[in-house]
This record gives structure tokens, sequence and C-alpha cells, in this order.
């Protein structure tokens, strides 16, 4: 009995269900509390979310293109060295860059300090970080790395080439790049900018530390301030469907990336800057990596060094991470069982019938953890009720919650999140056991569990490895899940986090925020060993 | 006798440490096809590179026209050079059609002006039936003739192909090489060529430039290239053939084991001295009546010939190109006879 090809299919269907339940929760009858936030709200958010995703994806773009392009086609002091580290972003979790650069520039900050006692002036001119262009620019540091890393890709391959082409061509080379290069690289380039805004789309903890109202803080706010889990399910209905588009644009990009690629030619000369153009460029990257990496985790050690009081309690700090390694773990064994099932069952099984499934069920990670944490709560609570009511008809127990108050709410809505995660590069993994590996293996006599044990454990093992790594620290760095749908008295680090900044106690989040950027490394040093090999 | 379009003095061009080219001349004829030809890491695409403008060179001076174009302190931009380019990996640009890829570099005509030219070589490359087709959709061969195509198309005073046909099918690269030809001398291109594959080379070329370690050996027609290689190198790199040991006879002959052949003596070379001899496989024609006899060691099946290695008396090993009806096994002895018109010989320690 094959009853692990039907997993593809279960896992599908757990991604859909809470889309479903979002959805259809449009259509229900409007509350109050919905037509309340409908008129005074709901323009707000929408203008806010507009105005967020804009200015991310403008100044994404600026800067990823800018310093994929400098990296890939330039030789400049520094060169080598910064165009890894200019990744290391990625291993702050946004909410971190967040509340470190309120705690930097706001009025109390040390930086407004400094300078008020510095020029004795009121400083009434500095720019309030507390603003719409303080998120985008914080943003804009944090998910940068996206439009670098697949810029970067587009222009090794085929920058330096088709500059040449252009200038045998006759156009310089200023010419050369915008009519050139940067349509050629822009399947990659539009694929890194959909990545940035599903993230930024899906955000809760940067605009909540800044008070800054979107969708989600508007859903987080509606259910747990308002007690509204309907209004917060209308809420979510509406930014279902801007995910939505966005993801079949994302599609749309990914497979143009697919026919556009170029056969990487042989690493031509870069181009040597000289003078001051060369300086300007080091400076640019410098100021760049300073901004989003070296001074938020510069003052993060210090903010962390100063909570260490005497009376600093330990061993809270070590329950929050206790709580975040478990569920990290626990959370990275499900997702990486079920991943591997899906791949098995979709490569033993084939058929477009299983590739819309496992094209279905790795299309979560787009679903922002607000809208997952509704969608999955809601008729999680009504089989919850369901069964305790049968317990009691059939077996007269008093049941009392089954699944409320457990971890299966929120591993489920991991799963679904971080399915695509772990997907990737365990199938990536399984595409190298070609089927003519599978018959060499039988025809030198190894077969069933043998064949798995001798040749597919092997091949498999780091990418499954990557695999469970990559969601590990993902869910060590997930809010709003977590937050939404934890047990009592389940906090993780990144609960703690959040509890900590909303109340300004950036000293108190700086342990935990220290904490979850080291983790957030490890998945940037997996990802250069492979690159460098 | 038509002008130098194309003149390289003396260039040398480093890479770090390393000197890709020591010194390298040539003068190109207008309308005339180059080609470098050469074992890869000899310096070839690095020589292409900088007369398009892609690499400087630290010595020497590259004129079109008459007019320097690099030197070690001069150096005219790519763009302004008016010289195409098609790329060994062809770089079409795969976000646009056959016929936007043909009509980019025509930025500077109106746009009838650039529809006619496109249309024009579509012709020419006889493409017209794929115009709106994306590059991803063509084939090995097709994708070629669009590079082709747009390179001419801005009318460029000189064409440069690097290693064109390496990624095509070894029977397509011969169709395609003469297509080529053609098509240059047609549109009156002058043209210099990359590779390391000698039949491409004398497909297309006029004249063929052999190098080595970054030095031309020898600039010349494919013909002297085979017949009157200038050193041991030519001689080994171009065709198939062995040296043999000769001695001097007189100031017109040379003898070797398989006879005497008469010529010209290329080195200097008193009576009595000896010399390495190059008999190439068609300088020995197999005869059934000859009193020379050799012994088959192994044999090659070519279709309308069969090359035979064989081993002479003394032990001396020959090839010999023989019509394939004459089918010998291997150990049979079989009769043979020096039939060559002129001396190709070097000094013994000679390189």
């Amino acid at each position: 009995m094959t009853i692990w090809r039907l997993v593809p299919f279960i896992a599908a269907a757990l991604v859909l269900a809470p889309v479903g339940v979002i959805v259809s929760s449009f259509f229900a009858p409007a509350s109050d509390i919905w037509q309340h936030l409908v008129e005074t709200t709901l323009p707000l958010l929408l203008i806010n979310t507009l105005w967020l995703a804009l200015g991310v994806i403008v100044g994404t773009a600026l800067l990823g293109i800018s310093l994929a392009w400098f990296t890939a086609v330039y030789e400049f002091p520094g060169r080598r060295f910064f165009s890894w580290a200019l990744l290391l972003p990625l291993a702050i979790p946004a909410y971190v860059t967040a509340f470190v650069a309120l705690g930097l520039f706001d009025f109390t900050g040390p930086i407004q300090t400094t300078l008020r006692a510095w020029l004795d002036s009121d400083l009434s001119w500095f720019p309030d970080i507390r603003s719409r262009a303080g998120v985008i620019i914080v943003m804009t540091l944090a998910f940068y790395p996206y439009v670098y890393l697949l810029a970067r890709n587009a222009f090794l391959s085929q920058g330096k080439r088709s500059l040449e082409v252009a200038q045998s061509l006759g156009f310089n080379r200023k010419q050369g790049f915008f009519k050139v290069v940067l349509p050629m690289a822009r399947p990659w380039i539009a694929g890194g900018i959909m990545l940035v805004l599903m993230e930024t789309l899906a955000d809760f903890g940067t605009v909540a530390v800044f008070n800054y109202n979107t969708f989600t803080t508007a859903i987080y706010k509606a259910w747990f301030s308002m007690f509204s889990l309907h209004a917060a399910s209308q809420l979510a209905s509406l930014l279902i469907v801007i995910v939505f588009v966005v993801i079949v644009l994302e599609q749309q990009f990914r497979s143009r990336m697919r026919y556009a690629e170029n056969k990487r030619t042989e690493r031509a000369q870069r181009i040597q800057l000289t003078g001051w153009h060369n300086w300007l460029v080091t400076g640019f990257v410098l100021c760049v990596l300073f901004l989003a990496f070296l001074l938020p985790v510069t003052q993060l050690c210090i903010w962390a060094i100063q909570s260490f009081t005497p009376d600093y309690d330990v061993t809270r700090y070590l329950e929050f991470l206790w709580h975040s390694l478990s569920l990290s773990g626990l959370a990275a064994l499900l997702i990486c069982l079920v991943v591997i099932t899906i791949v098995y069952a979709s490569r033993r099984y084939p058929g477009s019938a299983m590739q819309y499934a496992v094209r279905t069920a790795t299309i979560g990670y787009a679903l922002p953890g607000t809208v997952l944490a509704i969608g999955v709560y809601v008729p999680l609570t009504w089989l919850d009720g369901q069964l305790s009511e049968l317990a009691l008809r059939w077996f007269q127990i008093e049941t009392g919650q089954l699944i409320q108050g457990t971890l299966i709410t929120m591993l489920i809505a991991y799963l679904i999140r971080f399915m695509a995660v772990s997907h990737y590069p365990i199938d990536g993994a399984m595409q190298r056991i070609t089927h003519s590996i599978d018959e060499a293996a039988l025809s030198l006599g190894l077969n069933g569990w043998t064949m798995i044990r001798k040749v597919h454990v092997p091949i498999l093992k780091s990418g499954i490895f990557t695999a469970a790594t990559l969601v590990f620290v993902d869910v060590m760095k997930e809010m709003p899940i977590t937050l939404m749908t934890r047990p009592f008295g389940w906090d993780t680090l990144a609960v703690r986090i959040f509890e900590m900044t909303s109340e300004g106690q950036w000293e108190q989040a700086a342990l935990p925020a220290v904490t979850l950027v080291l983790a957030g490394l490890i998945p940037i040093f997996l990802f250069m060993r492979q690159t460098e090999k | 006798m038509s002008t130098v379009l194309l003149q390289l003095n003396n260039i040398r061009q480093t890479y770090g440490e390393q000197v890709v080219i020591h010194d390298l001349s040539l003068a190109l004829r207008k309308g005339d096809i180059g080609c470098l030809l050469g074992p890869s890491g000899c310096g070839k695409t690095t020589a292409l590179r900088c007369i398009a403008g892609f690499e400087p060179v630290s010595a020497g001076e590259i004129l079109l026209n008459g007019v320097c174009v690099s030197s070690a302190d001069f150096f005219v931009p790519p763009e302004q050079r008016r010289i195409g380019m098609v790329f060994q990996d062809y770089a079409l640009f795969p976000h646009l059609d056959v016929a936007a890829n043909i009509g980019f570099g025509l930025h500077r005509l109106t746009r009838a002006e650039c529809e006619l030219r496109v249309d024009e070589l579509l012709q020419v490359v006889q493409l017209t039936n794929v115009s709106k087709k994306y590059p991803h959709e063509l084939s090995g061969g097709q994708q070629q003739r669009v590079a082709l195509a747009r390179a001419l198309a801005p009318k460029p005073e000189l064409l440069l192909l690097d290693e064109p046909f390496s990624n095509l099918d070894v029977s397509l690269r011969e169709r395609l090489s003469m297509e080529v030809r053609e098509i240059l001398k047609d549109q009156g291109i002058t043209a210099i060529l990359v590779t390391h594959d000698q039949a491409e080379a004398f497909a297309i070329a006029d004249e063929i430039g052999v190098m080595h370690q970054g030095e031309i050996q020898q600039w010349d027609t494919a013909f002297n290239l085979y017949h009157r290689p200038v050193n041991r190198f030519v001689a080994n790199f171009v065709g198939q053939g062995v040296f043999l040991p000769g001695r001097v006879i007189n100031a017109q002959q040379v003898k070797i084991e398989l006879g005497i052949l008469t010529g010209e003596i290329p080195q200097p070379c008193d009576s009595g001295c000896t010399l390495d001899v190059l008999v190439r496989p068609d300088d020995v024609v197999h005869d059934d009546a000859s009193p020379l006899q050799a012994t088959v060691i192994h044999k090659a099946f070519r279709g309308a010939e069969i090359l035979y290695s064989l081993r002479l008396a003394d032990g001396a090993k020959v090839l010999a190109l023989v019509p394939s009806h004459h089918n010998h096994v291997i150990g049979e002895k079989i009769g043979i006879r020096l039939e060559a018109d002129h001396i190709v010989a070097f000094h013994q320690s000679t390189q």
C-alpha cells in the first residue's frame, strides 16, 4: 500500500485550507468592528502598505543592482571581501535592524543626544526616524541582499560579455549597461524584487516596532486588541489578494529566467577602477555594509553587554533560548521528513497532478505569517470543538481542548510556510539521483533499502542538511506565527524581542537579538561554502 | 595590390606577471580573410581581443587604416573602432528576437533604414523565415548565423570571429565555414578568424598565421604552411607527417631511407651533413611494383583513403595515404615509393 504517495496532495491541501478559510471569510457578513475598520483605518492601511512596498522596491533595486554591478564587473580595493560580506545583512532579522535603528537615531538615542550636546542645538532639523522613510530605509537595508544576490548572478554570467557585444556594436559602456546588461538581467532583478516584495508584505516585526500600520499589524491588533478573529480574517483576506498577485508575477519571471540563462563563459578579466572612482566605489560599498550590518551588530553587542548586570536573569534567557532551539529543531525535523516524502513521491509517481500538488505545497512561503496564523487557528479551533464533542458523545469523556494550547497549531503553520525553504535543496539533491543511477545500482545487485542506504542517502545528505539548517534558522527568526499561536508561556527569543521592543527596552532585547544574528550567520556561511566550490 | 587595413606592429600583452603575447606583428589587406591558428593557450584569442579593444596592449601598436587605435599609452575605445565581433558563445540577446538582435547595432539609422538593412541581412544569412523567433528557439547553426548577421549589420571595417564554429557539430562546421567565407567575400568584408582547427582555417582564410607561445610562427597561405613550413612547430602543427634523417648528397639532393629527394635544400648545409626531412603522408605512394617494402603496423580508414602507418626496414615509421581500395591487413608488407617535388628539412638540433 503506497499511502505515502498521497503526502504531496495532503501537503497541498494543508496549504490551501488556510487560504480557503481566509478568503471565504471575506464573503462573511460584515461585523461592526469590520465596518469600523473600513471607515477608519482601511484607507490608511492601503496607503501605508502601498508606499512601503514601493519605497522598498525602489530602494532595494537601486542598492542591489548597483552593488551587484560593482562587485561583478569591476576590480576595486576589497572587492573579494565585499562580494560576500554584502550578504551578511541577511543574518539580521529585519525587526532587529529596526529596533537598533530606532534605539540609535531616536530623540533619546545616543546619536541625537551626542549631537545635541556638541552642537548645543535642539536638533529640530534632525529627520524623524519614526516615519515612513525610516521604515523604508530599514527594510531596504535588510532586504537588498535578495536583489543583490540574483542580479550579481546575472551580471557574473553575462555582464562583461554583453557589455563587450554592445561595445563591438558601437555603444559606449554606459549605453551598454542601460541598453543591454540591464534588460538582459531583468528576469533576475525582477525575481529578486519579488522576493523583497513578499518579505515586505509579510513583515510584521519591523512595522510593529515602528508603529507603522500595515495589514499585518492591523491583523494582529484586530485579533489581540479588539478580540475579533473575524475582522482579522477579513483583513487577512485583502492581504492575501495582494500577495496572490505577487506570486503570479514571481512565477512568470522565474519561468522567463529559465530560458534566458546564458552559458557561463570563462571568467573574463575585471575592469580595473582607477583613481577617485576606485575609492568612491569602495566608500559606497563600505557605507552600505556599515549601515546594514556593522553598525547594528556593534550596537547590539554594546547593549547586550550593558544589559548583563549582576541581577540579569540568566535562567529566563536560557528558557527563551531552549524554547527557540527545541521549537526550531522540532519544526526542522517535521518539515524535512514531510518534504523528503513529497520529493520521493513526486519522483516515484510523476504526473501533472503530482506536479501541481508539489507546486501548491511549496507556495506557502508567500503567505504572511499573520495570515497563516489565523488561517490555521480558525479551522483547528473548529476541529478541536468537533473532537471534544465526539469524545463526549461516544466515550463520555471531558477532553477539553485537544489541539489548542499545544504546539500542533504552530508546527502546522510552520510546515505550511517553510516547506518551500526545504524543498529547494532537497529536490535539488534528488535531481542528481537520475533514473540511470537507480538502474546502475539495480544492475549491481542493490535494491530497496540497500540502495537507499548506500546510494540515495549519501547523495541526499548534504541537501537535507542544508534544508534542515535553513528551516531551523528561519523558524528561530520567525515572529508573527510564534507570537500569535504559541501555547501559553512558550516565549521564544523572537517573542521576547517583540515584547521588549514594544516597550522600548532595547537593551533587554539585545541579547536575544545577538543570538538570532549568530544563528542567522550559519546559512550564509553554508551558502558561501557551496558557491566557493 | 590593395591597401593594408589592419597592421599589428610588435604588440605585447601581459596579464599580471604572465606574458600572453610576446611580439606579434601582422598585416591584413582590405578584403582578405586572415586567421590566427594555434593550440589553446597560444594567445590567439587575446590577440583578437586586443584588436577589438577589449584588452590594452603593453607595447607595440595596432593600426587600423593607418591610424593608431592601440598602443601602450593610447587607446581608442572599442565602440569607436568600427570593428564587429562574432563571439565564441555568440552572446545573442536572449530577450530580443532574431530581427531585433540583428538590428541592435543600427542605432544611428532611422527606423526604415534599419528595417531595410535587417531584411537584407536576414536574406544574406538565409534566416528570413525565423526573424520573429527568439535565440533559444534556434539551432546552433542558426544562432551562429544570427551572430554573424548582427556583427555585419553596422558594416564594420573589420570583422573578428572568435572560434566561431567550435560549438557546432563537426558535420555542420565544414558546411557553415564555407558558407561564411562566401558571405564575407560576397560582402567584401575584411575579417580575422581565431581557431585551433586547421580544417576550419583552411576552409575560410586567405592567409593564416600559426601562433605558438604568443608569437606568430609563420604568416602564409594554407598551401605554403603545409608544403613550406618555416620551422618544426608549424610542420608538426599543420597536417601530419614524420621526420626522417637524411643525408645531403649535393646542392640539390637529399637521401633518406625511402629514396632520394630532389629540390632546393631549405637549410644551409654542405654535402654529407645530415638533416631531419619532413615526409607527409601524401609524399609516400603505394606501388606494388616498388622494390621498397614496408610493414603495415596500423591503419585508419578514412573513406576515400586509408591512412597507413608503416614500419621501414630500419625501424623508422612513415605515414602513407593510400586510395581505400588498396586494403591491406596489419603485418602485411606492401611496396611504397617516394613521390615529392620539394624538400622540407631542418637541422637536427633546431626547433
